[in-house]
């Protein structure tokens, strides 16, 4: 460490959903890197310790280095000539760079999705069936008396969310923070979560919708039998408990995580606990809130639905947007073979996508935005090197309760940001279409850019 | 003893593997902290286990070697098997996602056996 540090405050930790604001950074400008992140948890320590300035090249064509110019004309090249081109990722990210995306596939009639298809898509598919009773994460701490965590381990996913938001502060009608509310965990293991919660539920692995179920019955005052226990691995007791807690606390709120969607069951167990939280407002306020994983996974949702009119898997190659998960969501477009091309920015779909959609990455010519290497972009055509969203370069993110913050740069990368290159990319993608065009034609693309 | 057992794969979030994907998903304990499986006491013993042996998960779609180490019984359940996201449990992950675009990936039912040497 050097003795040129500065210091940078109200900084925000872009890890995770929580998008914590209240960093005070400690930079070494000439060693460039952040040697010091108070208020971070042990996620956030990591993050901004270990982003810092790589000796690598800005751009890889074809695993040689090359100039970004290079790199964005093949990209442009690339997304041009395909006919069924996927851009996805975007979650972590800015919302200046998302907005950028959208316009290029819109632009190549392209199809566009998020990392949410694999997150909390089917929450997303849930809230259109059911509605989502929603909040801000300050309501929550300064009203919530009864916390309820189903399907996640915000101990080890998001660590300051109890201390933060939910568990711990002191709220306006919170005086005394802990010790005004009542914690409940669900979940099939006892995770590092567990010792927060007031009560732990242990519940059966695949479960969760019918454990949901008989909790929106004993709600509405139904009768259910008593094997619910050997089914759910839930007592009608603990059932009971649970609901007398539910109706008569002065403000609820129901956090779940991907223990509900990424099981059997997906949107229909999502669907179930924003029914029951639905139903609990006969009685009460309730409201139900997914815990969002990357830093800004919310904020691609709220562009692409603002910018398209859907959240996630939309295809633009009618010149209109279409919205259909199964379709449009990447795994499937990469496991059946229909994309030709894919542009994945600030994601790694190489190290977590089954395997029939990461072998089909490996046939088609892939462009990959991302700060480190990864599966991913070891495997691209062109892959850039960028620098780091909230610690290189400023810019919107939402966090998990779609509150937008402003983020503020620690120091420079000599990298590029993604909303530079997507910027110019765009501008190539319309060089291109326009050149392809016939002499004195009109088309969509001489209109006014959405961004 | 038994030379292999049925068991529910959990894939998730893990504290070491939000650090370890900092510092570089190609970095050696990113690489570590992905193919090593959590089970029971009583299932590794069942299996004949010791921490840090070697394990093989298999099912329909594809198979993974990896480490296994030991979790209380009251933390884990028998038959359950947990591992964070990575590479080799994306190994196990049926692609179809039966028009929902999310692929399962918890509760995946697996076979797990011991890989001797």
């Amino acid at each position: 460490m050097s003795n040129n540090l500065r210091v940078v405050e109200n900084a925000t930790c872009t890890f995770c959903g929580c998008v914590c604001d209240d960093m005070i950074l400690t930079v070494d400008d000439t060693e460039k890197r952040i040697v010091k992140a108070k208020n971070a948890c042990v996620l956030g320590r990591a993050w901004f310790a270990e982003h810092t300035i790589e000796d690598a090249p800005a751009a890889m064509i074809s695993g040689k280095p090359a100039s970004v110019d290079d790199a964005v004309a093949e990209a442009a090249r690339i997304l041009v000539e395909a006919r069924f081109p996927i851009i996805y990722g975007l979650s972590d990210t800015t919302c200046e760079a998302q907005r950028q995306a959208v316009a290029i596939t819109d632009m190549v009639r392209g199809n566009i999705d998020t990392t949410t298809s694999v997150c909390h898509g089917p929450s997303g598919l849930a809230f259109q069936g059911i509605g989502e009773s929603t909040m801000t994460l300050g309501e929550v701490k300064n009203r919530a008396d009864l916390v309820v965590y189903w399907g996640g381990n915000p101990a080890e996913s998001h660590p300051r969310h109890f201390t933060r938001y939910t568990v711990t502060p002191k709220g306006m009608f919170m005086p005394n923070g802990k010790k005004d509310r009542t914690v409940v965990l669900v979940d099939v293991r006892r995770t590092p979560s567990a010792p927060v919660a007031n009560i732990f539920v242990q519940l059966k692995p695949g479960k969760d919708f019918e454990l949901l179920w008989a909790l929106r019955a004993r709600v509405k005052g139904r009768e259910i039998k008593a094997d619910i226990e050997e089914i759910t691995g839930v007592s009608l007791a603990v059932i009971d408990d649970l609901v007398q807690r539910m109706k008569t606390c002065r403000y609820g709120v129901l956090f779940f995580g991907m223990g509900l969607t990424m099981t059997r069951g997906r949107h229909f167990n999502s669907g179930a606990l924003l029914a029951l939280a639905t139903d609990l407002n006969e009685f009460t306020h309730f409201v139900a809130k997914p815990v969002r994983g990357h830093g800004n996974v919310t904020g691609a949702d709220n562009v692409v639905s603002w910018q398209t009119g859907y959240p996630f898997g939309v295809n633009f190659s009618r010149g209109y947007p279409r919205f259909n998960p199964g379709e449009f969501t990447t795994v499937d477009t990469l496991s059946r073979g229909d994309a030709d091309a894919a542009m994945i920015i600030a994601s790694d779909p190489a190290s977590n996508f089954p395997k029939a959609a990461i072998a089909h990455l490996r046939r088609i010519p892939v462009i990959t935005l991302d700060t480190k290497p990864t599966l991913t972009s070891s495997l691209a055509r062109v892959a850039f090197r960028t620098s780091t969203y909230g610690i290189n370069t400023g810019g919107t993110v939402y966090r998990m309760d779609d509150v937008p913050i402003t983020l503020r740069k620690a120091f420079d990368s000599p990298f590029p940001d993604d909303e530079t290159i997507l910027r110019a990319l765009k501008e190539k993608v319309q060089e291109l279409l326009r050149s392809r065009m016939p002499r004195g034609a009109k088309s969509a693309f001489e209109l006014p850019l959405s961004a | 003893m038994t030379e292999r057992m049925l068991m529910l794969l959990i894939a998730g979030r893990s504290s070491e593997q939000g650090t370890s994907l900092n510092k570089g998903k190609l970095k050696p304990e990113y690489q570590r902290v992905t193919s090593t499986a959590e089970m029971n006491e009583q299932d590794m013993a069942r299996l004949d286990l010791k921490d840090g042996d070697r394990i093989r998960l298999s099912n329909g779609v594809g198979e993974t070697t990896v480490t296994c180490t030991p979790r209380k019984i009251t933390d884990l359940p028998s038959g359950i098997i947990f591992m964070p996201y990575g590479p080799s449990s994306s190994e196990l992950m049926e692609s179809d996602t039966a028009g929902s675009g999310m692929p399962i990936s918890k509760n995946l039912t697996v076979t797990v056996e011991k890989v001797s040497g």
